[in-house]
């Protein structure tokens, strides 16, 4: 059986999405450089949500759970450097907040994980929903719940490109830009450090069976506590870019919520599958808003993501290249 | 040992709520209750909370200075509602109980969900700058006071401020608002206007909470509209400058209600908000009144003060829940100077929202020269005053722009009083007779 007849729905899905975006084109009020605009605004954005979708697959692929507090380590880490960066330079506090999250995974094993070990993914779930509003409350109480300004030096001020193409140029935003090539970069190691390292193969084998990992030596506490590092590390990153593009504040983690679509898009334990999930999402909503919004009432760009995410739920719940789930009956 | 660790924890309890100073009176039979709806967390807490510190501190004030409203203290309770519209009403049933005389939600879709409840509870309900607009029609809306302007008087000072520098004909406006009901109010005035001047109207809708607006401000890249109207609250003011910023739109082309141009809007943005408008409900940040320095002298200077820091005592919003405790308390004033100086309830502060009369004499007499304009209400007349200036943000502060403007009641009333007219046959209400009320 070849790769089509395999995934056949998820080229027709790919199809119906590719005729979407492009669909405009053939519209005659579509100029192509004000589409292209959309389209690298979009593909941008997307980056910006794999970014965070990464932090929740990272944990579903070692430990088998679904992380709904990631959105609230994103706010919780950026809040943390934030203020941090008031009393202190940006490397000191940069590195303070590294060990605030190190600690934070530590504890999150201590007192939530370790106790809840071989419960079902519901129980381990609803544990991480517990952890979400307790890390919300606990950033705004220690931190505060102002919006506070991170700069970290991205560039505000977009670009226009290729001017002598077409007339105006096309706009681009250089802090997305960078935004992109960091989320990228990150994506890329981490991607090595699953497949190549020996610490990456045991978070994989832990994530297929907690006891079977455990009866071949695999230390399941101390794997735990680097997964919940790394992902704290890259809700780190992602709050970075977030906040410096929109101020550190409550809503971060609203946005980090744009993850849950995102993997059920790429499948829930796909790295590359996170970046493609992304990149449709953000192309997808952008399109959608721009071109379709002003037919529908606007509006659309918030709850684009959800849609899709429900049509691929119904069609092709494992995502676009999440493992095919059998049970035995 | 049982009982010991119980008492600790009680005790750390007590100390925690000590520490984080949650701002509760305790009510008693002598004094009025004011309930304080809040919101300190949450996605729109930058700007709830300095709202807030200026509500809960005027009461203080006027508690500490005078011994309270004519020798009665009052006695106010904080409730959380996130600006979430069901936990607002969940707040107003549970603090129902301690017989309010008045309630100011700040917000609209709390307003909108409390309307009728206040009629039937009998508690006046106050929209300082905010809530229905049609309700400034007291025939129709006898418990509403949106005091010292609605969003139509908003819509229609910007739409003359924006006519002044050229005719509007064949030029756009774009309305980026808060897909909510209090960024939807404008839109009617809005059409009307465009109609008047001809002029394209642009509706550009930004879904709670705000921080997806890339592909709206693509639109305005293609769309090119002349002016941008700014209807948004919270985080997504600062993400609309940001991605204004993002696309080269003009800063100076920008213009956006009271509640979308205050520091917390423009702060994010810094230096790059430079050159950004607002139209101001008669106020901006002024620190240096009267009242401030009572504020200043009476709490913050014996660590009784609710903002976090000093500073914070004269920004826009602060400013804002201020005044709008100003007015609850001078309803409570003005309903005594009726009814006796005694506990009043919330039937007799309705009328004296109705029969406010705050002239220049009693505005210098309160503290607060320079940010109320004269205010006189009426059975007729629930809004009292409809006056404000531009002030445009310079990088590090606010400062006026324009001279006044006043809505204009002839273009405007008609339209109140037709929706107030429609509310009312919806709602099976007989509107007042304003000619027999006194």
């Amino acid at each position: 059986m070849n790769i089509f007849q395999k995934r056949w729905m998820t080229w027709v899905l790919f199809g119906l999405l590719a005729v979407g975006a492009f669909a405009p084109l053939f519209s005659a009020d579509t100029r192509l450089p004000q589409w292209l605009e959309v389209v690298l605004g979009g593909l941008m954005s997307g980056v910006l949500y794999s970014l965070v979708a990464l932090g929740l697959v990272l944990i579903f692929k070692a430990s088998g759970v679904f992380n709904f507090a990631q959105g609230a380590m994103v706010l919780f880490a950026a809040l943390s450097l934030v203020r941090l960066m008031e009393k202190m330079p940006f490397a000191v506090a940069l590195a303070v907040t590294v060990l605030i999250m190190i600690a934070v995974a530590w504890l999150i094993e201590r007192l939530v994980l370790r106790p809840l070990v071989n419960q079902e993914g519901i129980v381990l779930f609803m544990a991480t929903l517990g952890i979400a509003y307790f890390l919300d409350g606990l950033g705004q109480t220690i931190w505060g719940s102002d919006i506070y300004t991170l700069d970290v030096g991205m560039p505000k001020e977009p670009k226009i490109l290729l001017e002598s193409v077409f007339e105006g140029g096309i706009l681009v935003g250089m802090e997305d830009v960078i935004a992109a090539l960091i989320s990228a970069t990150l994506v890329a190691v981490l991607a090595l450090f699953f497949q190549k390292t020996g610490t990456g193969r045991a978070l994989r084998a832990v994530a297929d069976d907690h006891q079977a990992a455990q009866s071949i030596g695999i230390p399941l506490n101390r794997i735990w506590v680097i997964v919940w590092t790394v992902s704290g590390l890259v809700a780190l990153v992602a709050g970075i870019i977030w906040g410096s593009k929109l101020g550190v504040q409550f809503s971060l983690q609203l946005v980090a919520l744009k993850a849950l679509p995102v993997v059920i898009l790429g499948g829930f334990t796909s790295i590359p599958g996170a970046i493609i999930g992304g990149l449709i999402i953000g192309l997808g909503e952008k399109i959608s808003e721009v071109y379709l919004g002003p037919m529908l009432g606007g509006g659309i760009e918030n709850w684009f993501a959800y849609v899709l995410a429900l049509v691929f739920l119904l069609f092709r719940p494992e995502g676009l290249f999440g493992e095919r789930h059998i049970d035995r009956v | 040992m049982k009982t010991s660790i119980k008492l600790k924890v009680a005790a750390t309890a007590m100390a925690v709520a000590g520490a984080l100073g949650l701002a509760q009176e305790v009510s008693a039979a002598d004094e009025i209750f004011v309930p304080v709806l809040v919101y300190r967390t949450g996605a729109y807490a930058p700007n709830g909370v300095p709202w807030a510190d200026g509500f809960v501190d005027y009461l203080k004030l006027v508690n500490e200075r005078d011994g309270g409203v004519n020798g009665i203290k009052l006695a106010f309770e904080e409730c959380e509602t996130g600006y979430a519209t069901d936990r607002g009403v969940e707040c107003y049933e549970r603090l129902k109980s301690k017989k309010p005389v008045a309630v100011n939600p700040l917000s609209t879709g709390i307003t909108f969900a409390l309307t009728e409840k206040v009629a039937a509870d009998k508690i006046t309900l106050m929209t300082t700058g905010y809530g229905r607009s049609e309700s400034a029609d007291g025939s129709v809306f006898a418990w509403n006071f949106p005091l010292l302007g609605t969003y139509w008087s908003a819509a229609d000072m910007l739409v003359q401020h924006v006519a002044k520098k050229g005719s509007l004909k064949g030029k756009k406006i774009a309305l980026v608002y808060h897909d909510s009901p209090y960024g939807k109010e404008p839109i009617k005035v809005l059409e009307e206007h465009a109609k008047k001047h001809g002029f394209t109207f642009i509706k550009l809708p930004v879904t709670h909470p705000g921080v997806e607006q890339k592909a709206t401000w693509l639109q305005i890249r293609q769309q090119r509209p002349d002016y941008v109207f700014l209807w948004g609250w919270g985080v997504m003011n600062s993400t609309s400058i940001k991605e204004a910023i993002a696309v080269s739109y003009p800063r100076l082309q920008m213009f956006g209600v009271w509640w979308s141009s205050a520091e917390p809007d423009v702060l994010p943005a810094e230096a790059a908000a430079k050159g950004y408008n607002g139209i101001t409900l008669g106020h901006s940040n002024e620190r240096a009144a009267p009242v401030h320095k009572d504020m200043v002298k009476h709490l913050y200077s014996k660590g009784k003060g609710t903002a976090a820091k000093k500073e914070q005592v004269g920004d826009v919003l602060y400013n804002r829940g201020m005044l709008s405790a100003l007015l609850l308390v001078e309803s409570i004033r003005s309903a005594q100077g009726k009814y006796g100086k005694r506990v009043v309830t919330g039937e007799e502060v309705r009328w004296g929202a109705e029969n406010l009369n705050i002239d220049a004499g009693r505005i210098k007499a309160l503290g607060i020269e320079g940010m109320m304009q004269p205010l006189k209400t009426s059975c007729r007349d629930h809004e009292g005053v409809r006056k404000g200036r531009v002030h445009t943000w310079d990088g590090t502060t606010w400062s006026y722009t324009s001279d006044w403007y006043e809505a204009d009641s002839k273009f405007l009333r008609p339209l109140v009083e037709a929706q107030a007219k429609a509310y009312a046959a919806e709602k099976k209400i007989t509107p007042r007779d304003c000619s027999k009320e006194k």
